[in-house]
């Protein structure tokens, strides 16, 4: 019995190793790319910085414009996407619940066409439709549902009707009660979802690639420039930057997730 | 009694729902500064309702008006009425700890962090909570956070407290021991406190007054000793208590029932229905008794002996006893009720309000 567990162990060791290899290979592959001095000679011509900084010199705009939109559309889905949560759920009806599905079409509707609804709209507006502002709002129709869908789960799992009648009942204004009392309670479904429109948005492309002008690239669409048109190790150590920038976040999330379990405990005290 | 605690007028609130179910009928209510009044009934009696009307949190049919003491608040909002509300749900702040839970209402206010702090403790010294002001909501039982919460809503110096079923969620022995504590703390402060209840001990134990409801109307308003003994219809004998029901013939001051005859007090004009209650009929000698019946079972609990005795013709009574005897079944017993203790519901029929 020992030995068919061991074997089981070991099974089910190798397997895993396997899936990790199948995720990690290429990442690893990218990574060495991009740090490599010609990567069709391979590690032996050596390892440079020199594609990095190439990639600084070339797209550092592109970065700083990600940056720039991911925390515009941070705030624009805080200011907007809190509220909606609260009112979808104070107010559950039909109504809202069919707000709330209109909210996820475009998670689901292709970007692509999400983008060429954005331009048939605006397109018209040369000057809004050359500013970064144009690509923001198409981040933000992206992401706004992922906010309040992370909000609005925390604010379901807890009495908020009844937290709200309390505070009232104490004289608490609507202004003081919303900041003081709902806010705070659904605070680790607003950092989640802050992470999560951060992350998204830094890594979007079908939206953004059809919405960018040649003075607008975020880094996505500078990726995919680099690809395109230089050599693979820029291409690639454009990559490693990218990585420096997401996997925080990554890692920022799922630390979140388990800081989450002392709310599930106040919710099984009840 | 506390000179901040208000009288409560109500006059004709009604409220129908959206969908246009009538949660409550039109009502006129008068509850005196200090007193505690209990709604007790069923759920879906509209019971909740009506104390979200007096809290603010509901408003009534257009022509109801809400008054405190002189104010008329239908209007104001919750905010703006000054009341102290305690949720079966305790609705504590997670957010917070103990002690800023209590205080929430004087920051809300303005009040310095000093002051506030001071009051805090007092109170939370006042509900036997002292030394959980820095715990976290969610490392109390429920009865201490039951506790909180009333201390939370009594920080405000409130004008009424509205408690809605404060302790439906606690078990059988927790919920004994804070009704005591919730009915000293309400009689020391003589604040006005409007409680909502399903649990008719918890109702007799705290009531000055009781509203008994069903289906959005008032059935009885009266002491615990009114509703007790002296039931206005049908549902409020079944609902409060144990009451024994027997149809009869009336023939001027007996009732003719299966198994014998009652005495009737005198002047009663109605038919042939009268309600006792189980400890107000006596075991007596079956020879010489009026009434005689058979015992189906009896049940020994300690200080007493719950006997359900047959009189006949489909008819039966529970009869509750203290005498230190054994009960066997089929034996034929006398009973004897003492005409005062029969509750006669003159001109209407008993039953109609029944659900």
């Amino acid at each position: 019995m020992t030995r068919g567990r061991s074997v089981r162990f070991v099974a089910q060791l190798l397997f895993t190793l396997g899936v990790c290899a199948f995720l990690v290979v290429p990442v690893v592959m990218s990574v060495l790319a991009g740090v490599t001095e010609n990567y069709f000679t391979g590690i032996r011509s050596g390892l440079t910085l020199r594609w990095v900084g190439q990639v600084w010199s070339l797209y550092a705009g592109t970065i700083v414009l990600s940056l720039q939109i991911a925390l515009a559309c941070l705030v624009a889905a805080l200011v907007l996407g809190v509220p909606i949560a609260y009112v979808l759920a104070r107010r559950p009806s039909r109504v809202t619940r069919l707000f709330e599905e209109m909210l996820v079409l475009p998670v689901a509707v292709p970007g692509l066409a999400t983008a060429l609804a954005l331009i048939l709209l605006y397109g018209e507006w040369r000057g809004f439709r050359a500013s970064w502002l144009f690509i923001l709002v198409g981040h933000v129709v992206f992401t706004l549902p992922f906010m309040v869908r992370s909000v609005l789960a925390v604010m379901a799992a807890i009495d908020l009707a009844a937290l709200e009648e309390a505070a009232a009942s104490l004289g608490a204004s609507f202004v003081s009660r919303f900041f003081g009392v709902i806010v705070p309670n659904a605070r680790y479904g607003i950092l989640a979802g802050a992470l999560m429109v951060v992350t998204l948005s830094i890594g979007e492309f079908n939206i953004t690639w059809m919405l960018h002008t040649p003075l607008t690239k975020t880094i996505p669409v500078g990726l995919a420039d680099s690809y395109a048109s230089m050599r693979l190790e820029i291409g690639s150590a454009y990559t490693i930057v990218f990585f420096v920038m997401i996997v925080p976040l990554l890692v920022a999330m799922q630390w979140l997730a388990r800081e989450r379990s002392p709310t599930k405990t106040t919710r099984h005290g009840r | 009694m506390d000179d901040n605690a208000a009288s409560v007028r109500l006059s004709h609130c009604a409220k129908t729902f959206a969908d246009g179910t009538r949660a409550l009928l039109p009502l006129d209510l008068d509850i005196a500064a200090g007193e505690t009044i209990v709604f007790l009934g069923p759920s879906g009696c509209g019971k909740t309702t009506l104390l979200r009307i007096i809290a603010g949190l509901t408003e009534p049919d257009a022509g109801g008006r809400v008054f405190f003491g002189g104010d008329d608040v239908t209007a104001r909002p919750i905010e703006r009425r000054n009341v102290g509300m305690v949720f079966q749900s305790y609705a504590l702040f997670p957010n917070m700890s103990v002690i800023d839970n209590v205080a929430y209402g004087l920051r809300v206010r303005g009040i310095a962090f000093a002051e506030r702090r001071v009051h805090a403790l007092r109170l939370l010294g006042m509900m036997q909570l002292e030394g959980f002001g820095d715990r976290r909501v969610d490392q109390l039982s429920g009865g201490q956070r039951q506790r909180v919460a009333l201390a939370r809503a009594l920080a405000v110096k409130p004008r009424l407290l509205l408690l809605d079923e404060p302790l439906t969620a606690l078990d059988a022995k927790l919920r004994e021991d804070l009704r005591i504590e919730i009915d000293r703390l309400l009689r020391s402060l003589g604040v006005t406190s409007v409680y909502v209840t399903h649990d008719q001990a918890e109702a007799m134990a705290l009531g000055d007054r009781i509203a008994v409801m069903s289906h959005g109307r008032v059935e009885q308003i009266g002491t615990p000793q009114d509703i007790y003994y002296r039931p206005a219809s049908g549902f409020v004998a079944d609902f409060i208590g144990t009451m024994n029901r027997v149809t009869g013939v009336r023939e001027n001051d007996v009732l003719h029932v299966p198994g014998g005859a009652l005495a009737l007090p005198a002047g009663v004009t109605s038919a042939g229905d009268v309600m006792f209650r189980p400890e107000d009929a006596r075991i007596v000698d079956a020879r010489s008794a009026a009434l005689r019946g058979r015992i189906i079972s009896a049940f020994f609990l300690g200080n007493l002996t719950r006997i359900v005795v047959e009189l006949g013709a489909g008819q039966s009574i529970i009869i509750d006893t203290v005498l230190r005897r054994t009960f066997a079944k089929d034996e034929t017993i006398g009973i004897d009720v003492d005409p005062d203790a029969l509750v006669v519901l003159e001109g209407r029929n008993p039953s109609a309000n029944v659900v």
